[in-house]
């Protein structure tokens, strides 16, 4: 890993109304890495990762993000205009529900070429066998480029909306819960796709998940939060196998027991 | 063809072209910010108008703002100058200004036009005034007017191209045949007004000053003489306009955009200009095509 | 010329003339006054009147005539009318607390200070066809009011609101002016005033069917009738060489105030929240719809849920006005030649290329 994180984030705070939703969390996300934030619902851990994303504006802090072109910018602090151009070409964003991250009604190639479009890319040909290779690589059949995703299964939709953010390489990707509704099977065929194009793309990853089985497969490193703020952060093993705070050991056992 | 000024027939209780003058001050500043930024589409407070949203408020708005008493005007709507909407729209300005009006594109100084520019070419001191119906390239994605501003605003155009996408992978080609979008002075995505494609070519590096009215939607937009206007397409599909495979049957004109008349019940058609004023010069000045078939010669004529 | 159509002047002062024919009717039967519609038609004149956003009986009742009884017609006559109108000035808001009334409801309370007041309404009419008044008598004369007492008669949510459980009207931060939605366009984020302008302004039928939707699930507000109320408020104005207010004139309004229950969020305990309605003349079916969506539209103001149609406003403010749509829904009817050739041409070469394909097809399952 190398010396600087690639995203610092520093004593942000949400509130809705009188309650803080995220309460004064600190945090850094290294290149490379796979960054678990796991806790309850209700924990604050999609607020986290919406405010990080500049989909929702946060009350305090600073989220300091390292440009592909190493300049040092506050996601929080940019113009609209800087947030949005970084968000569609260095960013990428994984929703739970895939339709939320989908052209429901543009075809598969499409939906995988809207963003290589967007940085100027205006050769059919070579958009298409873009999205051809991708869509190899995310496993949907080749003879699916050109059918529209509202067709597709919940894990295809998914795997598609992975492929639509990877496609540019981003630099960053969060990752709401990615596998959330998704049937068991499809699940681990899904992770075990996300463990493979995480380290082959090389990008650094926020995944959101209150599934502490999902955490142990992707994350390198965890962080548990309640009621808005942090509890515990470790490696994924240590933490999962040796939890120091009584919170996380509770969170632990609670899986175990299930 | 050029009708005098005919005062007689002005309606003495209107203000000059119907409008009050503050309300053509009003329209007057929101086409000077259109002109200087080409392409951007500029709210301002539409008026009802005495015609219907959607017959051309927008483009009469334009009009009467801009209109003065030595001007010429030209009103046409799908080429022609005798369609009832331009007839409307022609005899609305004749009653609210007396100004001259005509149908030679080269005498006038004003052409209101829906869905046509005219094949003659235009030339500066000109002004080209359109009627748009929906001014907003990217609404068939997004809705939301307040989302689509962001767009503009951000320049995030990307969408736009992935609609054509999904035209090559439909049909196998760009089948958008009308309405087709354009950058404008590579900066702003524009609709042009439910023209043919076929008319895209002549806004480019236009010398006349393209003016557009959106009158419910409320938006004046414009292309300032000597604009880059360009068609958006893939580098592998580039833009092409309509051919026919023939030419105009009453001129011989192949180089314009030509209607389809159906000359019979038995399938018979013919193909003749759509600018009907091109097609009189043109025949004024000794081009002949193929002609009409007699059937359809005796029938119109004994009709009339 | 071998145009298809020729428009031509001539045919459309045919069309004139004859429109103007079969406005008039059977000449045999006498002409409609102009005081006749405004006297007798007198809630068609209302409506029109409201959504021409001109308060004129005269002129209202002009265009109702002019258009053959077509309300939408007769607003759009009234509204170009209606543009051509130099602007004085503004008046001071209306005080609907000081109205005369001549009807007034109250779905929420019993006993109201001033008591309630029936009026004329068709709400307990047995809805059977009166042939009586085909035979066009008189009818019998109405008791006589008490005199009318001078007193204000203040709206029931004020007086009664002594707990505060209900939310109390205040002007946005800073009290700025209303925009004019006839001068100005629309934009969004649309202030509370603006959207109230836009319903005020929105057609009956659209604004009735978005406060029933809200009724029947999409977009809930559990409102209840807090107070309807009829009647005719002074007009005052300050006029900048006088300067101070002169009453100019009366006119007849219709107010609805609906209340609304509130879970309160976050930050706020629960209470009634409101929705507003008006209209000039007498027009409860429309002040009450656009009451209903009114409080729809503050949904996102009030951090509810936002996804049925009549919490949009962008759909609901966008699609309201009668005058745009008609005349957008009607422009079909204008000819669209040079964009059906165009589709046409391309079209015929889908069905070419798609026919190639076919035959290429079968000469190689042939081969």
């Amino acid at each position: 890993m190398s010396e600087t994180p690639i995203l610092e984030v520093r004593g942000l705070t949400k509130r809705f109304g009188a309650r803080a939703a995220v309460r004064d969390v600190s945090l850094e996300l290294w290149p490379g890495e796979v960054l678990g934030i796991v806790g309850e619902s209700g924990s604050g851990k999609t607020t986290l990762l919406n405010c990080l994303g500049g989909r929702m504006p946060a009350d305090a802090g600073e989220v300091l993000y390292h440009t592909g072109d190493g300049r040092e910018v506050d996601m929080l602090a940019l113009s609209e205009a800087d947030r949005r151009r970084l968000l569609r070409t260095e960013w990428g964003f994984v929703h739970q529900n895939p339709r939320d991250g989908l052209r429901p009604d543009v075809s598969a190639g499409g939906n995988v070429g809207e963003r290589l479009m967007a940085l100027g890319q205006r050769h059919y040909g070579n958009l298409r066998d873009t999205a051809l290779d991708w869509l190899k690589q995310v496993e949907i059949d080749a003879d699916r480029v050109d059918d529209k995703p509202r067709a597709f299964s919940g894990g295809m939709q998914q795997r598609l909306q992975i492929a639509r953010n990877l496609v540019t390489h981003p630099r960053v990707v969060l990752m709401d819960e990615p596998t959330g509704g998704l049937d068991v099977s499809v699940q681990a065929r899904l992770l075990d796709l996300l463990r493979r194009l995480v380290r082959d793309v090389g990008v650094s990853v926020i995944i959101v998940t209150h599934d502490l089985g999902v955490a142990r497969l992707l994350a390198d490193r965890l962080i548990v939060m309640r009621e808005g703020g942090l509890v515990e952060s470790g490696l994924t093993d240590r933490l999962l196998d040796d939890p120091r705070e009584p919170y996380t050991q509770l969170l632990v056992s609670s899986v175990l027991t299930v | 063809m050029t009708a005098g000024p005919s005062n007689a027939t002005v309606d003495e209780g209107y203000n000059f072209a119907f409008l009050d003058e503050q309300t053509k001050r009003m329209l007057r500043r929101a086409i000077l910010k259109a002109v200087a930024i080409p392409g951007h589409q500029i709210p301002f407070g539409s008026r009802e108008m005495p015609l219907s949203y959607g017959w051309g408020t927008g483009g009469i708005q334009i009009t009467a703002a801009v209109i003065g008493p030595a001007d010429t005007l030209k009103v046409i709507d799908q080429g022609a100058d005798d369609t009832t909407n331009a007839v409307s729209i022609r005899s609305f300005f004749r009653r609210m200004t007396g100004v001259a009006t005509t149908e030679r594109t080269p005498d006038a100084t004003i052409v209101q036009t829906r869905h046509r520019i005219p094949e003659t070419k235009l030339v500066e001191g000109q002004i080209l005034v359109y009627q748009v119906p929906i001014p907003e390239p990217l609404r068939w994605l997004e809705p939301r007017e307040s989302e689509t501003r962001k767009m503009h605003a951000l320049a995030e155009y990307g969408a736009m191209h992935v609609k054509l996408f999904e035209d090559i992978v439909r049909f196998g080609r760009i089948e958008t045949a009308y309405d087709y979008p354009v950058m404008v002075n590579g900066r702003y995505l524009m609709r042009p007004s439910p023209i043919p494609k076929f008319d895209n070519p002549k806004m480019d590096q236009m010398p006349a000053l393209q003016l557009f009215g959106a009158g419910r939607e409320k938006r004046i937009y414009a292309v300032p003489p000597y604009t880059a206007v360009k068609s958006l397409d893939f580098e592998d599909y580039p833009f092409q306009i309509e051919k026919w495979d023939q030419p105009c049957a009453l001129c011989g004109a192949d180089d314009t955009f030509l209607d389809e008349i159906i000359t019979d019940d038995k399938g018979g058609r013919m193909f003749v200009c759509s600018d009907t004023d091109h097609c009189e010069q043109r025949r004024a000045a000794g081009h002949r095509g193929t002609g009409a078939p007699q059937s359809y010669v005796a029938a119109v004529e004994g009709g009339e | 010329m071998y145009v298809a159509v020729k428009g031509g002047e001539r045919a459309i002062a045919n069309a004139h003339a004859w429109l103007a024919e079969s406005r008039r009717g059977d000449p045999a039967i006498p002409e409609l006054s102009v005081a006749q519609i405004r006297e007798q038609q007198k809630l068609a004149v209302d409506r029109v009147m409201t959504e021409g956003s001109l308060y004129d009986p005269d002129l209202a009742a002009l265009a109702l005539k002019q258009a053959c009884g077509d309300q939408v017609e007769a607003i759009f006559l009234l509204r170009a009318y209606r543009t051509t109108l130099p602007r004085f000035g503004a008046t001071l808001p209306i005080d609907t607390s000081a109205m005369t009334v001549r009807r007034r409801v109250s779905a929420v309370f019993k006993d109201i200070p001033g008591g309630q007041i029936l009026g004329s309404t068709f709400d307990y009419t047995h809805r059977l066809l009166d042939f009586a008044l085909m035979a066009e008598g008189e009818p019998a004369p109405a008791p006589v009011a008490a005199p009318a007492e001078e007193a204000r008669v203040p709206g029931v949510i004020d007086v009664l609101n002594r707990e505060n459980i209900i939310e109390v009207e205040r002007p946005a931060s800073g009290d700025p002016a209303p925009p004019d939605l006839t001068r100005e366009p629309l934009r969004f984020p649309a202030p509370r005033a603006m959207r109230l302008q836009n319903l005020a302004r929105g057609d009956e039928g659209f604004v009735l069917a978005m406060g029933y939707a809200t009724q029947r699930g999409y977009g809930r507000t559990h409102p209840f009738a807090g107070e309807i109320r009829h009647g005719t408020v002074a007009v005052e104005m300050v006029p900048p060489e006088l300067g101070f207010a002169v009453d100019i004139g009366d006119i007849e309004l219709t107010e609805c105030q609906m209340v609304n229950q509130f879970a309160g969020s976050k930050s706020e305990p629960p209470q009634f929240t409101r929705g507003y309605g008006v209209s000039f003349g007498h027009g409860e079916r429309k002040a009450m719809g656009m009451a209903l969506v009114d409080r729809a539209l503050r949904a996102e103001e009030l951090g509810e849920a936002t996804d049925a149609p009549p919490n949009d406003i962008e759909f609901v403010l966008y699609h309201s006005d009668n005058v745009e749509a008609q005349g957008f829904v009607q422009h079909l009817k204008l000819p669209h030649y040079v964009d059906f050739q165009s589709e046409l041409n391309v079209v015929r070469a889908m069905r070419r290329d798609a026919e190639a394909a076919r035959q290429a097809a079968l000469k190689e399952a042939a081969e």
